[in-house]
């Protein structure tokens, strides 16, 4: 994010940031705070998932796996379902490090695998997650199957809840509010620790191996250990991401983490702009706000125009996501906002000495 | 035969064959330190597959390889790396999109230590070594001639330049063997001159080279010892005037059961 460089940008931009929840209070309503909480969550999920996809060049469809692992360790531990109610900063860094762990075991069998191949792996992957889930009721009940787990603890830190409201100095602060908070600054984290591995010895070795996994061996970059730790990253901050989820909604099921999630945060990427961090907040932004705004328009709007509902919302709300998609991939393939690197390679034009370089080879074959 | 510590790259017997063909049979040759070693041979002789088997990306079928002291039969491209062969490629490998600079500094990545922790607190150890990968990028940018590209993406440069460059990132690693494949194909007469110098500045820099190349006047110019293969079997070594004189090399070169004159 280059937006802003000098201190003084910086500080209106953290204001805004520290104001935002209560002006979409003011102006939009309650739920629409709530809506900028999940996007929050979702960024977080984008940003790690970019470091798989967008970094690494691993595509991976099953990535909401991870975010289940986050959520379900956070529901499993801290609710009525065990009778367990272990504190928040004991069960979040649990989930992450459970999803990293998960991360490391899909991404160890997958090592030698590309491209399409990989996708399909990744997604059997996600899939399976998900049955587990589904099904880990019989014979000994630890998920509750599909009715899932409700009643989680709140998120908390001793005292403290964010799942209350709380009146200071005659203002009064509710808990989409505070999650707010609480998830920005998690949100601001991953994209700390994005942005400095992106520009490290680390990062460049990810990029390697997008480019050319053949050379970036020869050169010495243990192929292996760096994609695993692409693995290993992208799914830690699934599983942050999935605990405050699992807190913030009470509520965890099997239904959450379907294949179209996983789809739904691949999109960000690759609509934001894949291996640029600032390109996959937009993504994350854009695909949370704009299927809400369809949701709350669409009705009004045929009213207004035909006199009548004819489309129901929610089926006009995944054309428009479609088509959406569609336009992004037709007009900017690289993403709204590409990283310079990705807007190099998807751009059309090649330099004329690398069509020379292509004759060359052609004339030898 | 030479003594141990002179010869840096000895092959026994290696044997690699795809399916049924045959790409290596049983060949020996040793490469001492210091000197320019050159591969030559026709299309489809097996140079490559050689390459390939001593760099790790194949896995030989039999014989084994001994480089500074250590014996291989399987080994990892990465781990080779690290042991010393940095390898240039026949079909230009760089990474594209990057300019120049990363490219060398990703070729750095062997020889630094940086990991997650430093990457995300840059503590003073961090950045220095960060900055001393930059400065040593810089170093071999202009080493090899190409330092007013830095900034420039590796697909953008020129033909030569890449080969240059291509050099310059295998040269990062910190090699004690460069093993070129065939770096002068498609260049012309300049560039070929330009980089036979560049290819004594690195010998003389205490680098062993192995080299594959089809121009023979580049090899016969440049190269201590030359070994020759013809269907995966080594049927000449030694130095250029001999080798060429070679009547099995003729015959391999022009075809004919060996009394072809060249």
């Amino acid at each position: 994010m280059r937006l802003h460089r000098s201190s003084s940008g910086r500080f209106a931009f953290a204001a805004v940031l520290l104001v935002l929840p209560f002006v979409i209070d003011a102006l939009l309503g309650h739920g629409w705070v709530r809506i900028a909480d999940f996007a929050l969550l979702y960024i977080m999920l984008a940003l790690g998932l970019n470091i798989v996809v967008g970094y690494a060049g691993l595509l991976d469809l099953g990535y909401i796996a991870f975010f289940a692992v986050g959520a379900y360790t956070y529901a499993l531990l801290g609710s009525p379902q065990f009778g367990l109610h272990w504190p928040m900063w004991v069960v979040l860094p649990l989930g992450a490090l459970i999803a990293c762990g998960f991360g490391v075991l899909l991404g160890a069998p997958t090592l030698k695998l590309r491209g399409d191949y990989l996708a399909i792996v990744t997604l059997g992957f996600g899939e399976i997650i998900r049955i587990f889930l589904n099904n880990l009721n019989t014979p000994v009940n630890i998920t509750n199957g599909p009715q899932g787990i409700s009643a989680i603890d709140p998120l908390q830190i001793g005292s403290f809840s964010f799942g209350s409201s709380y009146e200071w100095l005659g203002f009064r602060v509710d808990d989409v509010h505070l999650h707010y908070y609480l998830f920005l600054a998690f949100t601001l984290l991953v994209i700390f620790v994005s942005r400095r591995l992106e520009d490290s010895r680390i990062g460049r070795a990810w990029v390697a191996i997008r480019e050319d996994e053949v050379a970036a061996s020869a050169m010495g970059i243990n192929t292996r250990n760096i994609k695993l730790l692409a693995f290993a990253m992208g799914a830690t901050f699934g599983g942050i991401s999935g605990g405050l989820f699992a807190g913030f909604q009470g509520f965890v099921s099997p239904e959450s983490f379907s294949l179209m999630e996983s789809v739904m945060v691949l999109c960000m990427v690759v609509l934001g702009g894949m291996g640029n961090v600032g390109g996959v907040v937009l993504g994350g932004i854009l695909l949370v706000v704009l299927p809400e705004l369809f949701r709350n328009a669409a009705g009004p709007v045929q009213q207004a125009l035909i006199g009548r509902v004819v489309l129901d919302p929610e089926s006009l709300r995944m054309l428009m996501f479609g088509m959406a998609l569609i336009l992004v991939m037709l007009w900017r393939p690289a993403g709204l906002w590409p990283s310079t690197q990705r807007r190099r390679e998807f751009a059309a034009e090649d330099s004329v000495l690398q069509q020379e370089q292509e004759t060359v080879y052609d004339a030898r074959k | 035969m030479t003594p141990e510590s002179e010869c840096l790259l000895e092959l026994a017997s290696v044997g690699k064959h795809f399916g049924g063909v045959t790409a290596l049979a049983d060949v020996s040759l040793h490469i001492r330190r210091g000197e320019i070693y050159g591969l030559i041979g026709p299309n489809g002789a097996g140079k490559t597959t050689l390459f390939n088997v001593v760099t790790g990306l194949y896995q030989l079928d039999s014989g084994s390889f001994d480089f500074a002291g250590q014996r291989y039969t399987r080994c990892k491209p990465h781990l080779l790396a690290q042991a010393g062969i940095a390898r240039t490629f026949q079909h230009i490998r760089l990474l594209a999109n990057m300019s120049a600079l990363e490219n060398i500094m990703v070729g750095r990545h062997l020889r630094t230590r940086t990991g997650i922790w430093g990457a995300l607190t840059r503590h003073a150890a961090a950045r220095a070594e960060e900055r001393d990968t930059v400065r040593r990028a810089r170093e071999l940018l202009e080493y090899v001639g190409i330092e007013c590209a830095h900034q420039t993406l590796a697909k953008h440069l020129s033909y030569g330049e890449q080969r240059r460059l291509e050099i310059a990132r295998a040269l990062a690693t910190e090699p004690k063997l460069l093993a070129l494949d065939e770096p002068a194909a498609g260049m012309n007469a300049t560039e070929t001159v330009a980089l036979k110098a560049l290819l004594q500045k690195i010998r003389a820099g205490g680098i062993t080279v192995l080299l594959i190349e089809h121009d023979v006047k580049l090899i016969m110019g440049l190269c201590d010892r030359v070994a020759v293969l013809d269907y995966g079997k080594k049927i000449a070594e030694g130095v250029p005037e001999e080798v060429r004189r070679d009547p099995a090399v003729i015959a391999a070169y022009l075809g004919g059961s060996g009394g072809g004159e060249a």
